[in-house]
């Protein structure tokens, strides 16, 4: 299996006069990771060679960061081998994955905030002293051995809170690195840090490179790719695409490989009467999230907001239904000027917003499904005197619930004991009870099951036609384009265009979404 | 168009619910089960019946009512995730200054004299506005400062304490009019136990009925979709820490009308028995679920075992042992009972 010519090649280009034995260094050979309702990963496969770096590349749920989770023992696979220094291995925990020479820089750093620099890379191995205390001054001196080899310039008594997003990427990696591991995995490492940073990070990418570590890099920008990655492998769906050279492809190229599916879904679309503009926004802004973010949506409209996660298309719903203000511009309903502070004021004007996490901004948990869906129209409406018309809310809510076929034996189920389709069902319920006039709708169908899916996507339909202005966020490329009757594309805080139906499609909402 | 509408092989069919028994039922089945005991071993050790003693059984129910008010307030607060620990202090605080407005012209050793032989209700209202103005300043504090209800609560506990000996330099205020007492001993002394009972109904009824109820469980339960549903969290926070700081002044008054004194150092631990009485009826710690009802269960059985201890001639310390140990196991059956909640989904 092994091309004897290259293992020559390998090993002579390398520092280290060792001769290795294998090809790549990390593999996962027909890995396949299922979760409920979902495959997450079917069939990938990954070959990375020692020295260089491997870029994941692929649409927002692609299985990127599951594959990530498997290769770093985070998550196990239902099938399919892991093979490191072309054995195949067992990683039971993260702990065991980083003791066999996997490291994994997280997006979100997993450093002990109020201890030192030196004391995060070395706990659990700290050097110690005659009387089995730490030694100090020794963990010091190990720590500015190895930064003096990675050319970072930190002080190792500094405590990690202190320090910028970037730097403590650089006590992460070379955290990575003191445990001489020989895969790096790094998740969008330029996500939060600035350009200078960048480069920074690049020549220290490149050094490690150098010493014939096996980098696996996740990004979705473009330009790193080209800039930094040796390889790169795309992923779409779950499933693997293709693993090229990226010395020998184009930007286009990679963006129909990302985005190369053909549409088999249908979706209820409708050709409905579009009326009046409902809500218009102008220059809206969150210092420091989103800026300038213009757009009309009509009476019977579907907007749909496409972008990476991360882009903003979350934060500008948020900041229309006042959960966050803006900073500034303006929201106007109706040709009014509407000044949203609070999501009770944007009730008020005839909004609803599904959130984007069930769990963590939707339900309530503990409370039956009655409770769940009455609480946004219990403002004004069903109350007499301070007390809730328990009696007309239980006729309204089993209505709605029928009429949104959520199953279950009766309105004072827990919301907790539903499937996540039911949950949202009720969620919509909870929105469509205060008869909104612009429904704000973020990830409608994230994470529930096909039937469900096309429920609600039936419903939306149906209430477009009813004359309600929808805006709808989702990651779901086909999802998008099939509803959607104008599509709004953000990038990083940015509205990088709005396309209509007849133009829109894959690669041109991706070539707006990647820049 | 494709006909998908079929559920797809791993949707989960709506389960029809297991009837299980509502809690508190299981909880006074616990109360019931401590009595009898109490009973058994009481003709065995004592020979005499334990619950077959109307003195007795009334001492509880009044020694209860005090600690019941304050519970009432405390689940309230628990329900929205938060906690009082100000509690006790804050009975000491209303409790003294109210009982300056309380006394009785006649009596020698008047503190603070200005104001005297007043009618009942004023200083009723004194100890229930000072008391609710601590509630508001936990609330101010936890919505403005963003501290947790643990330190703001906490704070408010040293303080109010401090105030409450510094109001009289430490001494006790007594001598009270007949009329201010009644609230202790009318009703043929049954006055604490109906107040208590009163409160506890008129809570059980604003939580299962009212807006303000629905909101209470609702912040608790997930306060980020409580803030998206519209719900003011700062504004409906302290409204309800002034109620329990209200509760805890409207028991000051019952238990100063009931003893005819008041001290600084009254209502030490009433905050924990408060706590406690909440987390044995069921009120979850993490928040959104508990009922009025749990609590008074909660807080007669504390009554009944205290009464029972007593009774078995069980030396105080060991009475304390034993309350600390009930009280960490109610919270241990809580956890259980969330973690197979959240294994469930």
């Amino acid at each position: 299996m092994v091309n004897a010519s290259q293992v020559e090649a390998v090993s002579s280009s390398s520092a280290i006069p060792q001769v290795k034995p294998y090809e790549y260094v990390l593999e996962v050979v027909n890995a396949r990771k299922e979760f409920p309702g979902v495959v997450a990963l079917d069939n990938v496969s990954l070959k990375v060679r020692p020295g260089t770096v491997h870029a994941l590349m692929g649409e927002n749920g692609a299985g990127k960061s599951t594959l990530m989770k498997i290769i770093a023992g985070i998550y196990h696979p239902d099938a399919g081998e892991i093979r490191l220094r072309g054995e195949a291995v067992h990683l039971a925990t993260p702990l065991a994955a980083q003791e066999a020479g996997i490291a994994m820089i997280h997006q979100e750093l997993l450093l002990m905030n109020s201890m030192t620099v030196a004391e995060n890379i070395w706990i659990r191995r700290e050097p110690r002293n005659a009387f089995g205390l730490v030694n100090h001054a020794q963990m010091h001196q190990m720590t500015t051995e190895l930064f003096d080899r990675l050319n970072i310039t930190l002080d190792p008594d500094a405590e990690v809170s202190e320090l910028s997003v970037a730097n403590r990427q650089m006590v992460e990696i070379a955290k990575a690195v003191s445990f001489n591991s020989d895969v790096l995995i790094m998740d969008e490492p330029t996500s939060a840090i600035t350009e200078k940073e960048v480069a920074h990070l690049f020549e220290i990418i490149r050094g490690l490179r150098e010493r014939g570590i096996g980098i696996v890099y996740i990004t979705h920008k473009m330009n790193e790719l080209f800039e930094i990655a040796d390889e790169f492998s795309v992923f779409r769906d779950g499933h693997y695409i293709a693993t090229h050279l990226s010395s020998e492809v184009t930007r286009d190229d990679i963006i129909q490989m990302m985005v190369g599916r053909e549409i088999t879904q249908m979706f209820p679309k409708e050709e409905v009467e579009i009326g009046d503009v409902v809500l218009s926004v102008k220059n809206l802004t969150l210092e420091g999230v989103f800026h300038d973010v213009s757009f009309d949506v009509r009476a019977g409209e579907i907007l749909g907001f496409a972008g990476l996660v991360g882009s903003g298309r979350s934060n500008v719903a948020e900041t229309l239904f006042g959960v966050t203000p803006a900073t500034s511009g303006t929201i106007e309903i109706n040709g009014k000027k509407a000044s949203i502070q609070t999501s009770h004021d944007a009730i008020k004007l005839g909004m609803a917003f599904l959130t984007e996490d069930r769990k963590e901004t939707g339900c309530f948990l503990p409370l039956d499904i009655q409770e769940n869906a009455q609480m946004a129209v219990i403002h004004d409406d069903f109350v007499k005197y301070g007390f809730v018309q328990e009696a007309k809310l239980e006729k309204v809510c089993l209505e709605i619930s029928q009429k949104l076929r959520v199953k279950t034996p009766n309105m004072h189920e827990c919301i907790e004991n539903l499937s996540g389709g039911n949950q949202q069902k009720v969620l919509i319920g909870r929105w469509l009870l205060t008869n909104p006039k612009i429904l704000i709708l973020d990830e409608p169908t994230r994470g529930i099951d096909v039937g469900a899916k096309a429920e609600i996507h039936s419903l939306i339909t149906q209430l477009a036609h009813n004359g309600v202005a929808v805006i709808m966020i989702s990651s779901e490329m086909p999802e998008v384009l099939g509803m959607s009757d104008r599509v709004l594309v953000m990038h990083e805080g940015h509205c990088t265009g709005i396309l209509d139906r007849a133009d829109a499609d894959q690669v041109k909402v991706m070539d707006l979404a990647a820049q | 168009m494709t006909t998908r509408t079929a559920t797809a092989p791993n949707a989960t069919l709506a389960a029809p619910s297991k009837k299980r028994l509502p809690q508190e039922i299981s909880i006074l089945l616990v109360l019931f089960g401590i009595a009898a005991f109490f009973e058994v071993l009481g003709w065995f050790l004592v020979g005499q019946s334990f619950l077959g003693n109307m003195s007795r059984l009334q001492i509880i129910i009044l020694q209860v009512s005090v600690i019941g008010i304050i519970a009432v307030g405390v689940t309230q607060v628990i329900i929205t995730g938060g906690i009082d620990l100000s509690s006790g202090s804050v009975v000491a605080m209303s409790g003294m200054v109210a009982a300056t407005f309380a006394q009785d012209a006649n009596w020698p050793k008047i503190i603070h004299p200005a104001l005297v032989d007043l009618p009942w209700f004023i200083p009723l209202a004194v100890g229930l506005a000072v008391g609710a103005a601590a509630g508001f300043v936990n609330g101010w504090l936890i919505t403005k400062t963003k501290i947790p209800p643990f330190i703001a609560t906490l704070g408010m506990m040293v303080s109010a304490r401090g105030v409450a000996r510094w109001y009289t330099d430490g001494s006790p205020v007594s001598g009270f009019t007949e009329s201010f007492a009644m609230l202790g001993n009318g009703m043929g002394r049954w006055a604490p136990v109906v107040i208590f009972l009163v409160v506890a109904v008129v809570f059980h009824v604003v939580m299962r009925y009212t807006r303000f109820g629905k909101f209470t469980y609702a912040i608790g339960a997930n306060p980020q979709a409580a803030r998206v549903s519209g719900i003011n969290i700062e504004t409906h926070l302290i409204k309800v820490y002034m109620i329990a700081g209200l509760l805890a002044g409207l028991a000051a008054m019952v238990a100063i009308a009931r003893i005819k004194t008041a001290q600084a150092g009254m209502g030490l631990m009433y905050e924990l028995d408060a706590i406690a009485a909440a987390v044995i009826g069921g009120v979850s710690l993490s928040g959104g679920r508990g009922r009025i009802t749990g609590t008074v269960i909660g807080a007669l059985i504390l009554g009944v075992m205290l009464s029972g201890f007593t009774f078995l001639r069980v030396d105080a310390y060991y009475q304390d042992i034993i309350k600390g140990a009930i009280i960490v196991v109610a919270v241990v059956v809580d956890m259980h009972r969330q973690n197979k909640r959240s294994k469930k989904t």
